[in-house]
């Protein structure tokens, strides 16, 4: 197997505060991975440094071996809800349509093709009779699967996901895991900031474990277990996981 | 009166020239208006107008094209704002207050100094009566490069504005496409000067756009819709502007205005009244159970 993503000793900072430390994994082709650890414990930097949204202080990334730079456009991004204005002017279908821009290039538009493409990921989503909604009027866990589709449409290798489920009924997250599970079982990459610790062990087969430093990376088993996990919710929640 | 008016318009060429140009600047401003809002840019789109002043007070002084130094002193005015809310922690509104009455408060200056027979009152509130054919064929060509650029990077604007996220992951340089956005901007600007002038300006960049906002769900319908309300505004507004001898400007931002209202209480989606009308329905229903 390959190496999909290698980070090594990465630091990131916001305004001289340290956002991560020190930070090193290899991850292999083909696997489906939870980011887990407590507010603020850099979850969502670790995803946009991922994506070279923001600036690293020290450290590398390689994506299959190659720079940021270079594979951005195989890499899909799922933005957390909160940071789409739901109001915008726009349908479901061309939501998803917009996933094809990136190996379009400037100029170029969408041609016929492109639309049929959209609809067979609207399809897999098990939206596609939504087409014509404007994407305020669908549910929190509708959404999601809309911009699931617009991933899909980008015909990435990697998909990155931010807090794919907060705010989504339980139809549309089961669809949404056995959509990644199929993508993962296809030999693509698929990285997921996760919040809620009583899925993340049906639903992934590796746990990043982070609270500003690496505190655990591995198997599920390995990571998913109190003593491992109080190291980074300190006490916040040994009482729930019963530990201590 | 309104036969008054047509006839009015078929034997003056002043008229047809003021028409022409007012109906250019609804079309352009109804355009890049629908940018400025979607993007939460009103207030920008305020301040870049205004700092407009100075750039045409140097131009005239140097005896340049006013669009040159327009478009410099705008262009510099968004760097300003942009570079403070992001070096310190003014937040982006108050940077924005900060930066464009400094540089409106210098053009009024720059204006006076001049003392030559710029009138600093026309600059402000437009004379679309008074236009001159130079400045409606400048109007239509600014008019041509904002309506093709805006045609050209139709994807990436769209994009850019939906989802900035995404679009700076698979490499759009989105803070330039900002400032080209500003530039447009400030070509918008001093192409309304004759029609509405700079203080109002701002009206036809964001009332047509907005009354459009609330009539579609698709990004270019509410682009064809704006600039024909833009369109519509500048009419309606001449012809009074012309029949009861008022401020052009004034007259056409009010008849975007009216046509706003109009939308904001009939607008089959969003409107006040369907609205009303269906909780209405929904609490009888329930009443009745």
């Amino acid at each position: 197997m390959k190496a999909a993503i290698s980070v090594n000793d990465l630091s990131v900072s916001y305004n001289g505060n340290d956002a991560l430390r020190n930070v090193s994994f290899t991850v292999e082709e083909g696997k489906l991975i939870g980011i887990i650890g407590p507010n603020g414990a850099g979850k969502s930097t670790l995803l946009k440094v991922l994506l070279n949204l923001i600036k690293k202080d020290r450290g590398s990334i390689e994506i299959l071996g190659k720079s940021i730079r270079q594979m951005r456009k195989s890499v899909a991004y799922v933005p957390q809800r909160s940071n789409i204005d739901w109001d915008f002017p726009i349908t479901v279908m061309d939501t998803v349509l917009i996933g094809t821009y990136p190996n379009l290039g400037i100029l170029k538009r969408p041609q016929k093709e492109h639309r049929a493409w959209a609809f067979e990921c609207l399809e897999k989503v098990g939206m596609s009779e939504y087409r014509n909604r404007q994407i305020g009027e669908l549910s929190g866990g509708q959404q999601q699967r809309v911009f699931l589709a617009r991933a899909l449409a980008q015909k990435p290798t990697m998909y990155f996901l931010d807090e794919p489920f907060v705010g989504v009924d339980v139809t549309s997250e089961e669809k949404i895991i056995s959509i990644l599970k199929e993508l993962r079982d296809n030999g693509k990459t698929v990285i997921v900031v996760h919040h809620d610790l009583s899925k993340a062990s049906d639903y992934f087969n590796e746990l990043i474990l982070l609270n500003k430093e690496l505190i655990a990376y591995g198997l599920v088993e390995n990571v998913f277990k109190p003593e491992v996990l109080n190291r980074a919710y300190t006490n916040q929640f040994s009482s729930i996981l019963g530990g201590e | 009166m309104i036969i008054n008016f047509i006839e009015a318009i078929i034997q003056y060429e002043f008229l047809q020239k003021a028409l022409l140009t007012s109906m250019m600047v609804g079309i352009i401003c109804g355009v890049i208006g629908c940018f400025i809002i979607l993007r939460g840019m009103a207030l920008m789109g305020d301040a870049i107008s205004h700092a407009v002043l100075p750039g045409v007070a140097l131009s005239y002084m140097l005896g340049i094209n006013f669009f040159i130094g327009a478009v410099f002193t705008g262009l510099l005015t968004a760097l300003g704002i942009g570079y403070i809310s992001q070096n310190s922690r003014i937040k982006n509104d108050v940077s924005i207050g900060i930066m464009f009455t400094a540089a409106f408060a210098s053009g009024i200056i720059l204006i006076t100094l001049m003392k030559s027979s710029t009138d600093l009152y026309h600059i402000l509130f437009g004379n679309v009566l008074a236009v001159r054919p130079s400045e409606m064929w400048s109007t239509l060509i600014i008019g041509i490069i904002v309506l093709l650029c805006v045609y050209i990077f139709y994807k990436e604007l769209l994009v850019s504005s939906f989802d900035p996220i995404m679009a700076s992951a698979y490499g759009l340089p989105i803070r330039m496409i900002h400032y080209f956005l500003m530039a447009l901007l400030t070509l918008v600007t001093v192409a309304s000067l004759q029609t509405v002038g700079i203080i109002l300006v701002v009206a036809m960049l964001i009332t047509p756009a907005s009354t459009a906002y609330l009539l579609t769900d698709r990004l270019w319908v509410m682009i064809y819709l704006s600039a024909g309300i833009g369109v519509l505004s500048s009419i309606f507004g001449l012809y009074f502007s012309y029949t009861y001898n008022l401020a052009s400007g004034a007259t056409i931002v009010l008849a975007a205005t009216a046509l706003f209202i109009l939308a904001f209480i009939f607008s089959p989606k969003q409107g006040l009244l369907w609205n009303t009308i269906k909780s209405f329905r929904k609490k009888e229903a329930f009443s009745q159970k």
